[in-house]
Parts: C-alpha cells; sequence; structure tokens
C-alpha cells in the first residue's frame, strides 16, 4: 500500500556506508550519528537516529557513495514496506 | 519538487563491470570527493533525460573507472588525452553528450595541451576536472597543484616553489580564452558548497544540450587518503587553505549570449560523393581519341629529365608532359625534384611517357634532357644516355653542352617567351620544342592538357602561343 | 572510369573518403602535408570532419575518439609524427578501434631530413609502442596503389578491428601518376561495439584495460588469436618473373619500382632473376619467401634503410639461404645501375664459388 509521508525520513543502507562521517559532520539537525557496530566490510556506518530528520537532503550530497543514503521528504509517497523498514 | 532523495538512475543498479566481488559500493576510499561529484553527475544526466545519448571520456587516474558505476556510453583513454579523445567522437557524432572527466595530474600536467586547444577549439564539450592537489592513484605524489610547502611523496621536504613552480590555476587559465562558454570553480565540501556545485554542474552539461560550446567545472576534491586527513579535516582543509589558492567562483560565463549551434548532417549519395571529391573526371576529355604522331624509333619511350631554377615552371612542364602523353594513352609518370636535390632553388623532375608499363619512375640515366639553367646542364649533362636528346635554353645558358655522342638542341626559350610577352612561358616554349622536334605528342594533346593543368585558364592563350613558336623554331 | 593524373598524398585522401572515410584528424609534417591539407579541403564537402590538432599525440587520440564511434577516421604523418603516435597505436589496437594511418616516411634518426627514407619499417611493423600488438602494414609502390591500399586499408581494419598503416616513402607521395578509383562507399556503422550517443550503444564500453592479469592475459591471446589469422588471410605480394629465377631481389615501395627496372635490364642480359614485392608487411609473405627457396639460391634485399626488413626475410629463410643486403639511407637513392651493379657481383661470386666446387 502507497502512503504519504507525514514526516522525513533518512534511510542509511549500512552496507554501502564507508564510515566517512560526511553526513554526520554536515547534518544541520544533528540527527545522524556513527554506529559503534561493524558492517560486513569492517566499517563502523552511520546511522539515523530515528526522529528530527527534516528532509533537507544536505547530506545525500554529502555522501560520497552512490547509494548509501536516501532522504525521504515530508510528502513523499512511498511504500509501506520501506516504511516498516524505517522503523 | 523531488521528494526522494536516492541512487540516480544514471548508476548501474549494480556495477557487474566492477572485477572484485563487491559489486555494490565504489572503489574510492571512504570520504573522497569523486563520489560527491560522480552523484551530482549522475543526478544531472537521469533529470536532463540524455542518459541514452552521453559518452564519459574515463580517463586515467582514481577515476579510471567511471564506467564501473555510470551506465551510459563510455570510453577509456590514455594519460591526459581526454580532451583530444572528446573532441573527435564529439565532432563525429554532436547529438551525442560528451563529458570529459579528468584528474589534476591529467588535465594540468600531461594533457595540459589537449585541454588548451579543445577549449580554444570551443569543443561541445563539458569537462570535469578535479583538483585534489595530488596524485591519489599513484600513491600521492605532486601534481601540477600542489600547494607551496605542500608535503607528497615527490615533495618530501614540501613543495618548493623554485623547484618546482607555483600550483597551476586551471580554471583562470581556461578563462582568458576566447571560446569557452562557461568556466567556474566550486568545492566539493559542505551543503553550501555543494549546492553551488549542484547548480554548476548541472549548467556545464545544459550548455552542451543546448548546442553552446565548451563549458568547464574545476572541483576542489578532498583525497583523505593522500593528504592523511579524516574526510571533515580534508574537507575544511579545502575550505579553509586550499581555496586561498584557487578561489571559487565564476571565471566565465557568456552562456546568455552565444547563440546556439545546429548541427545538420549531409547525406551524399555515391554520385555526389565523387562529383566533390573530384573524381570520375566528368571535366576531364578522356572519350577523346587522340591520334599519334609517327615517331622515330630512338624518341620512343623517353625517359626525361628537366631542370632549372625554381620559378621557370620546370615541374608544370614536366606535368603537362605526363598529361598530354596520358591523354594519348601512355603510360606516364612524374616525380618531383625531392630531398637532397632541392637545395640552392634549383628544381628538377623525372618524367616517363612509355608504351609499356613505367618501372621505375626515377630517371637517373634520361634519354632526354630538358634544361633551362647552366647549373643543371652540368650537373645533368653526363648522365644522359649515348644517343639521347638534351635541350638547353641558351638564352640563359652560356656554354654549349660537350657531349659528341648525344644530340643538342638549343632553344632560345627565354628569348621567345620574352618577345612573346612574358619569360614565364619560356617552359610552354620548350614543351613545343621537344615535341615538335621529337614527335612524342602532339600539339593537340598538350593544349588539352594545358585546360586540365592550368588553373588560371586566361594565361592558356599565351601558354598555347609559346608552345606553338617552340614548334616552329625546332621545325 | 576514366583515369585521372594525381599526386599519391592525393590520391591517399580520394580513396580514403572513397571508402567511406569521414574524418581526419591530423598535423602538418613535410612530405605528408599533402594530405592534411587535400582532407581539409575534401572533408567537409562530403559532410566529413577534419581538424588540425595540436601535436600529432592530439590527433591520433582525436581518431582514437572517432573510431570509437565506428566512423571510419584517419591520420597521415611522417616518420617523427608516426613516433609521437605511437602511444595512441598502442592504445587503439588495446582497445580494438578500427583505424588507418598514413605515414609517409622520411630520413632519421631525429630530425633527419626531408627526403624519402623506409626507416620506419621497425617503429611500424614491429609495433613502436608497448605490449603485445601488431598492425596491419600495406606497402603501396604506385600513385594506383595509394588510393587502392588506402581503400582496402579501411575494410581490412574494420574487418579486424585494429589500426591499419599504409606505409609509403616520400617519392610514392610525391609522385604523381594516373589513377583510376573505386566506387564510392556510403558510411555505415556497425553498432555492436562502438559508442554512438544512442540507446542502442548504452552499454558498450571501448577500454584498453583489464586491470586483473587473467583476463589481460586472455585479451592478449584474443589478439593474438587475430594476429595469426590476419597471416593466414591476408598475405598480399607481388611476383615478377620468379619461377625460374636463381637471385630474388626483395623490396617494397618505391624500391620496388627501381627493382623491377633491374630484373628487366638484366633479364635482357640473360641474368635468371626476379622480384618480390611485400604489399603487405605484416603480415609478411614468409611462406612465399620459403617457396621461392626450393628454387632459388640467393635473396638480394633493398630498403632505403640500413637493414631493417631484411630481418624479416632472413627469419622467413632461417637459414635455409644466403640473404644479401644493399640498402641507402639519409634520402639517397640507388639508380638502378648502381643495383645492377651490386646484384651483378653476387653472381659472379657465386659462381666463382661453383668453379671452385668443381
Amino acid at each position: 500500500m502507497q502512503i504519504t509521508l507525514q514526516k522525513a525520513f533518512i534511510k542509511i543502507n549500512k552496507e554501502q556506508c564507508k564510515g566517512c562521517t560526511l553526513c554526520i559532520e554536515t547534518c544541520p539537525v544533528d540527527v545522524l550519528k556513527i554506529s559503534d557496530k561493524f558492517n560486513s566490510r569492517g566499517y563502523h556506518y552511520a546511522e539515523y537516529t530515528g526522529d528530527g530528520c527534516t528532509g533537507c537532503g544536505v547530506c545525500f550530497y554529502a555522501c560520497p557513495e552512490p547509494g548509501a543514503i536516501t532522504v525521504y521528504k515530508r510528502g513523499a509517497i512511498v511504500d509501506e514496506e520501506i516504511l516498516k523498514s524505517f522503523n | 519538487m523531488t521528494t526522494i532523495l536516492k541512487k540516480p538512475s544514471t548508476f548501474y543498479e549494480v556495477f557487474t563491470r566492477k572485477p572484485d566481488a563487491d559489486k555494490i559500493n565504489t572503489h574510492y576510499c571512504p570520504g573522497c570527493g569523486h563520489g560527491k561529484l560522480h552523484k551530482l553527475i549522475a543526478e544531472a544526466i537521469e533529470d536532463l533525460g540524455i542518459q541514452d545519448r552521453v559518452i564519459i571520456i574515463n580517463p586515467v587516474g582514481c577515476s579510471v573507472f567511471l564506467y564501473y558505476y555510470f551506465d551510459t556510453g563510455h570510453i577509456q583513454v590514455a594519460h591526459g588525452r581526454a580532451p583530444a579523445v572528446a573532441t573527435g567522437i564529439k565532432r563525429v557524432h554532436p547529438h551525442s553528450i560528451v563529458i570529459s572527466y579528468q584528474g589534476d595530474g591529467d588535465l594540468a600536467a600531461i594533457g595540459g595541451n589537449e585541454i588548451l586547444h579543445a577549449a580554444n577549439r570551443g569543443e561541445h564539450i563539458t569537462v570535469f576536472f578535479v583538483n585534489n592537489a595530488i596524485y591519489g592513484m599513484t600513491g600521492g605524489q605532486m601534481a601540477p597543484t600542489t600547494l607551496p610547502g605542500m608535503k607528497t611523496t615527490t615533495t618530501p621536504r614540501g613543495r618548493d616553489i623554485h623547484n618546482e613552480g607555483y600550483p597551476l590555476r586551471m580554471a583562470e587559465l581556461i578563462a582568458t580564452l576566447d571560446a569557452p562558454v562557461y568556466v567556474e570553480r566550486v568545492a566539493l565540501t559542505d551543503a553550501k558548497n555543494m549546492a553551488k556545485a549542484r547548480k554548476a554542474v548541472r549548467k556545464a552539461i545544459q550548455i552542451q544540450v543546448e548546442g553552446k560550446g565548451f563549458a568547464f567545472v574545476e572541483a576542489l576534491s578532498t583525497c583523505p587518503t593522500g593528504w592523511g586527513m579524516n574526510p571533515p579535516d580534508a574537507e575544511k582543509w579545502i575550505n579553509e587553505v586550499m581555496t586561498k589558492y584557487f578561489p571559487l567562483g565564476v571565471f566565465k560565463d557568456i552562456s546568455d549570449k552565444v547563440e546556439p549551434v545546429k548541427f545538420e548532417k549531409k547525406i551524399l549519395t555515391a554520385e555526389d560523393i565523387k562529383k566533390a571529391i573530384g573524381v570520375n573526371g566528368s571535366e576531364v576529355t578522356q572519350v577523346k581519341k587522340y591520334q599519334r604522331n609517327t615517331i622515330a624509333e630512338k624518341y620512343k619511350n623517353p625517359k626525361i629529365k628537366i631542370a632549372g631554377f625554381g620559378g621557370q615552371g620546370i615541374l608544370l612542364l614536366g606535368l603537362v608532359l605526363a598529361q598530354a602523353g596520358m591523354l594519348e594513352e601512355y603510360h606516364v609518370s612524374w616525380l618531383p625534384s625531392y630531398g637532397p636535390e632541392m637545395r640552392g632553388g634549383t628544381a628538377n623532375c623525372h618524367v616517363n611517357i612509355s608504351e609499356s608499363e613505367i618501372a621505375s619512375p626515377l630517371v637517373s640515366i634520361p634519354t632526354v634532357l630538358i634544361v633551362m639553367n647552366r647549373p643543371s646542364l652540368e650537373k645533368f649533362e653526363g648522365t644522359v644516355k649515348p644517343g639521347g636528346v638534351i635541350f638547353y635554353d641558351n638564352s640563359l645558358i652560356d656554354i654549349e653542352p660537350s657531349r659528341k655522342d648525344v644530340e643538342v638542341v638549343a632553344v632560345p626559350a627565354t628569348k621567345i617567351a620574352d618577345d612573346l610577352g612574358s619569360t614565364k612561358v619560356a617552359n610552354m616554349v620548350m614543351i613545343g620544342a621537344y615535341i615538335g622536334y621529337t614527335g612524342i605528342l602532339t600539339k593537340e594533346s598538350i593544349f588539352d592538357a594545358l585546360d586540365i593543368m592550368v588553373k588560371r585558364k586566361e594565361f592558356n592563350e599565351l601558354n598555347r602561343k609559346a608552345v606553338e613558336a617552340g614548334m616552329e623554331f625546332v621545325v | 572510369m576514366p583515369k585521372q593524373l594525381m599526386k599519391g598524398n592525393e590520391a591517399v585522401v580520394r580513396g580514403a573518403i572513397l571508402a567511406g572515410c569521414r574524418a581526419f584528424f591530423g598535423y602538418p609534417i613535410t612530405p605528408a602535408s599533402e594530405i592534411a591539407e587535400a582532407a581539409s579541403l575534401l572533408m567537409p564537402e562530403v559532410g566529413g570532419v577534419f581538424i588540425q590538432a595540436e601535436s600529432e599525440v592530439a590527433a591520433i587520440n582525436m581518431l582514437f575518439g572517432a573510431a570509437s564511434g565506428g566512423v571510419r577516421a584517419m591520420t597521415a604523418s611522417s616518420s617523427p609524427g608516426i613516433s609521437l603516435m605511437q602511444e595512441g597505436v598502442s592504445y587503439a589496437a588495446g582497445a580494438e578501434l578500427p583505424m588507418v594511418i598514413v605515414d609517409i616516411m622520411r630520413g632519421g634518426p631525429g630530425l633527419g631530413n626531408i627526403a624519402p627514407e623506409q626507416g620506419d619499417y621497425y617503429q611500424v611493423v614491429k609495433g613502436g609502442g608497448h605490449g603485445n600488438y601488431k598492425v596491419i602494414v600495406l606497402a603501396p609502390n604506385s600513385v594506383q596503389e595509394m588510393c587502392d591500399l588506402t581503400y582496402l586499408a579501411f575494410d581490412l581494419a574494420e574487418k579486424y578491428r585494429t589500426p591499419v598503416y599504409v606505409l609509403a616513402d616520400g617519392f610514392i607521395g610525391q609522385m604523381v601518376e594516373p589513377v583510376e578509383f573505386p566506387e564510392p562507399k556510403l558510411p555505415q556503422i556497425d553498432k555492436t561495439w562502438c559508442v554512438d550517443g544512442t540507446a542502442e550503444t548504452r552499454h558498450n564500453l571501448i577500454t584498453s584495460i583489464y586491470l586483473a592479469p587473467e583476463e589481460l592475459e586472455q585479451h592478449n591471446l584474443k589478439l593474438k588469436k587475430k594476429y595469426e589469422r590476419i597471416k593466414r588471410e591476408e598475405v598480399r605480394y607481388e611476383a615478377y618473373k620468379v619461377d625460374d629465377a636463381e637471385v630474388i631481389l626483395i623490396g617494397y615501395g618505391i624500391v620496388s619500382r627501381i627493382l623491377k627496372s633491374v630484373v628487366d635490364t638484366m633479364r635482357e642480359d640473360g641474368y635468371k632473376i626476379g622480384l618480390l614485392r611485400p604489399i603487405t608487411l605484416f603480415p609478411f609473405p614468409e611462406e612465399k619467401i620459403r617457396d621461392l627457396a626450393k628454387t632459388a639460391q640467393i635473396f638480394f634485399v633493398v630498403e632505403l634503410s640500413t637493414g631493417q626488413m631484411v630481418d624479416d626475410v632472413k627469419l622467413a629463410l632461417n637459414g635455409m639461404r644466403e640473404v644479401k643486403f644493399y640498402g641507402r639511407c639519409g634520402g639517397m637513392v640507388p639508380s638502378a645501375e648502381e643495383i645492377i651493379e651490386q646484384v651483378k657481383s653476387v653472381f659472379e661470386e657465386t659462381e666463382k664459388e661453383i668453379e671452385h666446387q668443381r
């Protein structure tokens, strides 16, 4: 089922993150942090704290990896399944 | 308004061309600026709807593997030559969108010549120049953009301006040229700079899509590994240090003033092509049959050497003989003086007119020597085959040939020509004397040959008179 | 078509355009400049591209770009310019790009001079650039062949996807002879491999990089296989009066024309002599040479060099027969008479030897 997002989300694909921290550094609302866990390639990956993302997209452009970050702005129409995966 | 920012569709979903097991992530080090620029380019291509038309030139450097990531056409090229290759492909396929992506060693050092001239020709290409002040791929050696004092593996004491000179400011350099349409330097760093970079990347591609010309974006980019910094510090270093030497901004933008170029393809038929390049000889009166003269055996199949000063029309003399010979359906060849013989303003040529196929076009032992100045007579007299003929211009040559075993024909060619109104036609007088004396070619074929060989037809009336005067002289 | 009188260098451009070539990139150099000049005049007339590049290095890379687009394209230069192009030729061989390169050889080494020489045999036939590659090399000896072999070069380049050289000397380039032109071919693009900025070719990749050693070895072996096929299928030569010949003269380009005169003259005097003229220098007519060795005793190679092609004759014969060499260089060209003298002394030596053996 398609739903319209009422608030912005950021999704970080941990396997595509190299832990460079540029997204964390640049986030204006400070909602990203480095995980204390490793991904399968040995990087501490960035993760969303889970609340407060404004959907500004700054982290998307700060990230050098093509698909590590996806930003869903408020009003984005997404599949319900995707929303579930955020939580 | 885009509500989802995700991996642009210009990127391959899976990087199958990547040889290692990881087909999802780039080969770049963490925090590398290349990835940030890739994303901006990929996004612009997607938004402009030009993916099928894009051809990316893959350079040598860390970005050599652009073809792993971008789902577009690719040409991988030699170090520094991307702008030349881009020129070649864009010129033959003007509808394509050609993106040349180069690093600082590639563009500013080894390919300095290629980028300057591609820019100067105003090639309709988009160039992205990644300046990270270091040679990343080869392990951190000095780049032409390495800052003074900066330590690299080949400037272990820091770049010394007395030994290595100053960093090259490519954007400023390119902006001085007339042809480039748009030149900007951006920094792939914080949010503000990324927004500007994103705009610049789009604009640079848009200019090409609109047919406006050459666009150049220099991007200051991090090399955290090469610089030995963590990625956030590396970006700070660009903002705080590198931009001092490489200021950001637009250095040239005439995009709203230039007229777009429309590329039109010329479609030609086989007949059009032949006509366009002057083959098929529609202007050559080939169908005409010439009645050859009866020729004494000793004058048949002549091997002719013609020599004189440059400016006497020596080469044309030979060409007219060869052309007339061809019209009379002989085998012919003409070879100009060339190489060591071409000294001191002398000219000579070798002509063969033969009933059978010509083996060597070189005439080392001529059966006919036509000379129009004294040095040529002295030089070649001895080479004439016994029983051969020497024609010499005795209005200019004040000695006589000494050979007794050859026929000698003195022709005051320059004097006769002068009397006709121009010393320039002395060569034609010589032609007349030669064909009149030996009968080797007819006046008719010579006249037709003149019409073919002489571009300014108004000269041919006098040329014909001179040929006739030469013929009359030897009768 | 009726014949037209034309300079070799000008016939090259017409032969190229008739073969469907629509792009020329070059840098002026004596004695090849007339090719660029003719191309600058004629290419735009047929909707083609002409660019005077900033250097030979740029020219060969522009050619690399145009060739990547599947368009028939060419360059022309002379010896020192060819040296500069070698980087691009290696890349093109590696990327398997069809292209035609005309080399009007001049005197070397270094700046040398602008006189005719055949000193580029090594750098052209033996590679010149880095890596395991070969190029097809065609050696015209007349203005007609300057046209015809250029025309053929484009077909071979495309058939095998490889750079093809037309290797001529200054004499052949400057010479004027009658030419009969072939019928025009209309340009066509093979979209299976090229990139031309369309959806069909979007997934194509032109590259010479194979990072994994296993892959690069496979790539090299694939190229080798291609060269083996070229060796089997594309050997071209002219054999003149060789049937009963005791001495076989071997020469290419302008030299072969002089040698033909030598054969004709010496045959009149009763010498059993013939001429083998390689038209393809790679592939080299080695089998034909071995075949001739069944009857001929001596092979006499003449070049405008201090001896380059002679190596290939020796390799072909592998010690089976004696190989003599006579070369002039620096722009000096031997006359037929000069060569006859040399060849006669060989005949005399042989006779003395035979008598001695008796």
